[in-house]
């Protein structure tokens, strides 16, 4: 079938765009809203390479889980402490970021390393297989039980956290706060006189 | 397979026609989705018309009378009022993220109904993981509320997208936990097995019957999930102006309220799909065929079996658009706080033990509950 491999191809090139430069906007943009919004993109576009690797059921996990909850999370964290700060020079700045990109670089390597030396499974035509949900079942609950479930604890321990810290008697009194919502300034229009 | 199929008669027609197959079948491509979207945006805009129809009977007047039949032609009045307004970006607002928000709202609605089927065949893509792409996708439309009550530079605005993604995220949980149980009876996630599930007995055999603590939770989350009163909080007139709608104005606006009705016709339909046996007839109508021995394959039978199937699942959505209006009319608004003790003290603890429940009748009559 050349149609659906052209297809293929294409959606794999424009996703793997998409996903790069949102990433990298996510990391350089300097407003942190922008780069909040910017992670909900990544992770669509991720969703997007699990449905070209015939995982429909991951894909839509992964809306739902990554974009549909901790995206709109990580927003709703933003938006609540939204403070303008100006933020102080970091010292030594230029040798942090140059250990930063040492750091980066050397992954990416690693990465590399790893993606050329290994034999991949690839399959050359395109199929169209049956919905992975049944085989995804059937290994969660027989020899992938243990994790499943301590994956589950987990999350317990997370929200048990969760309500301990939003419980208001652990949490000093720390007097008046300004709870007043942060505006810009909005510039008044000139009204001519009559 | 029975009943109609549309793709495979247009690639048979247009192959006889000397195209080749694999032509034929792009070409087929665009047309279903084409007639989804007309579908959806002729739901919404009929939507609106029984909105401003039903509230006025409510309220003991007459409403739209002089725009065509009936005020049949209002909701295109509105289209065209809204497409010639001045769309006006406030100042200091953040323009791109301004006019991003209700895109990414109204994208979010329309393309769940990719897996909306108004037929055994009529339906874009039958994909295995159907209902669950519908509740993913639509967990998209908060990151727009969020980025217009952000964009907007205004407090009502911030407050009112901060709602919206409040409650969304909320009732998302037991509206979840509803089509889950659901799921488990009919043994898949696709919309159409779905449907099938409930096919063999005609009214007796829809989910409604065997889910009615299910059917309750998920008619009050889709509500809530469609912002309608009484949960329409995120743009409660008294407290926020308009809500994350407050700086919108001209074709921005319309495609927030585009979205919300075709939100609504969309959580309709899902309603029909999942508990009122979708497409089939209060009576089995292959008994019926088979009683006046009409063969499955006959093509005008087909036609009108798949005619007859459309019209009933849009009668039974419309059936909760109007139940969802004339709540609208004559229940007043609940709290903040009342909103979300509802949806995390009530509905979802009930939603778990629907599921609990289900589990245990499908284990105990797995002929009733579709072992």
């Amino acid at each position: 079938m050349k149609l659906s491999q052209g297809v293929e191809l294409v959606s794999l090139l424009v996703l793997t765009a998409m996903v790069v430069a949102a990433a990298m906007g996510v990391v350089l943009s300097p407003s942190i809203v922008y780069a909040a919004f910017l992670l909900g993109l990544v992770f669509l576009g991720i969703a997007g390479m699990y449905l070209l690797l015939n995982a429909d059921f991951v894909a839509a996990a992964q809306v739902l889980i990554y974009v549909g909850a901790v995206n709109v999370l990580i927003l709703f964290a933003i938006m609540l402490v939204n403070r303008r700060k100006v933020y102080r020079e970091v010292k030594l700045g230029a040798v942090r970021q140059l250990v930063a990109i040492a750091v980066c670089v050397s992954l990416f390597a690693l990465l590399l390393y790893t993606n050329l030396n290994t034999v991949w499974l690839l399959t050359p035509e395109v199929t169209a297989l049956p919905s992975g949900i049944v085989t995804l079942g059937q290994h969660f609950f027989n020899e992938y039980l243990l994790p499943f479930e301590l994956a589950s604890v987990l999350l317990l321990v997370a929200l048990i956290g969760a309500i301990i810290l939003a419980r208001r008697e652990f949490v000093p009194d720390r007097g008046e706060e300004n709870l007043e919502l942060v505006e810009r300034p909005k510039e008044l229009v000139a009204v001519k006189e009559e | 397979m029975t009943g109609i199929d549309l793709q495979r008669s247009f690639i048979d027609l247009f192959s006889g026609l000397g195209i080749d197959p694999e032509v034929a079948r792009v070409m087929w491509m665009p047309l279903p989705m084409l007639a989804v979207v007309t579908i959806a945006t002729v739901g919404a805009l009929a939507a609106t018309w029984l909105e401003r129809k039903i509230s006025a009977a409510a309220q003991q007047r007459i409403g739209p009378e002089y725009a065509g039949p009936f005020g049949l032609a209002i909701p295109a009045a509105d289209v065209v009022k809204l497409l010639i307004k001045q769309t006006v970006v406030p100042a200091n607002a953040d323009p791109l993220l301004f006019v991003l928000g209700p895109v990414i709202v109204f994208i979010s609605v329309f393309l769940s109904f990719l897996v909306i089927p108004f037929g055994e065949n009529l339906v874009i893509s039958n994909v295995a993981t159907g209902i669950f792409l519908v509740i993913a996708i639509s967990s998209i439309a908060p990151i727009g509320l969020l980025m217009s009550g952000y964009s907007s530079n205004n407090k009502y605005s911030l407050l009112g997208g901060l709602r919206a993604a409040a409650q969304s995220i909320s009732y998302e949980i037991p509206l979840a936990l509803a089509a889950l149980a659901v799921a488990m009876m009919s043994n898949g996630l696709s919309t159409v097995e779905i449907v099938e599930q409930q096919a063999d007995l005609g009214i007796l055999s829809w989910n409604v019957w065997r889910q009615p603590i299910g059917f309750i939770i998920f008619i009050i989350a889709a509500l809530a999930e469609c912002e309608r009163i009484p949960f329409d909080l995120p743009e409660a007139e008294e407290e926020l102006v308009a809500g994350y709608q407050t700086e919108y104005s001209g074709v921005n606006f319309m495609l927030f309220y585009g979205a919300s009705y075709a939100n609504l016709f969309l959580s309709a339909l899902l309603v029909a799909i999942l508990y009122l046996g979708g497409w089939e007839l209060p009576f089995p109508i292959d008994k019926v065929a088979e009683l006046l021995s009409i063969p499955e394959t006959n093509p005008i039978w087909q036609v009108v079996a798949a005619f007859l199937g459309a019209t009933v699942i849009l009668l039974k959505a419309f059936a909760f658009i109007f139940l969802a209006i004339l709540l609208r009319w004559t229940v007043p608004r609940v709290r903040i706080d009342q909103l979300l003790d509802l949806g995390w003290k009530f509905l979802l603890p009930i939603g778990l033990a629907n599921l609990l429940l289900t589990a245990a009748l499908k284990l105990a009559f797995p002929g009733a509950f579709g072992g």
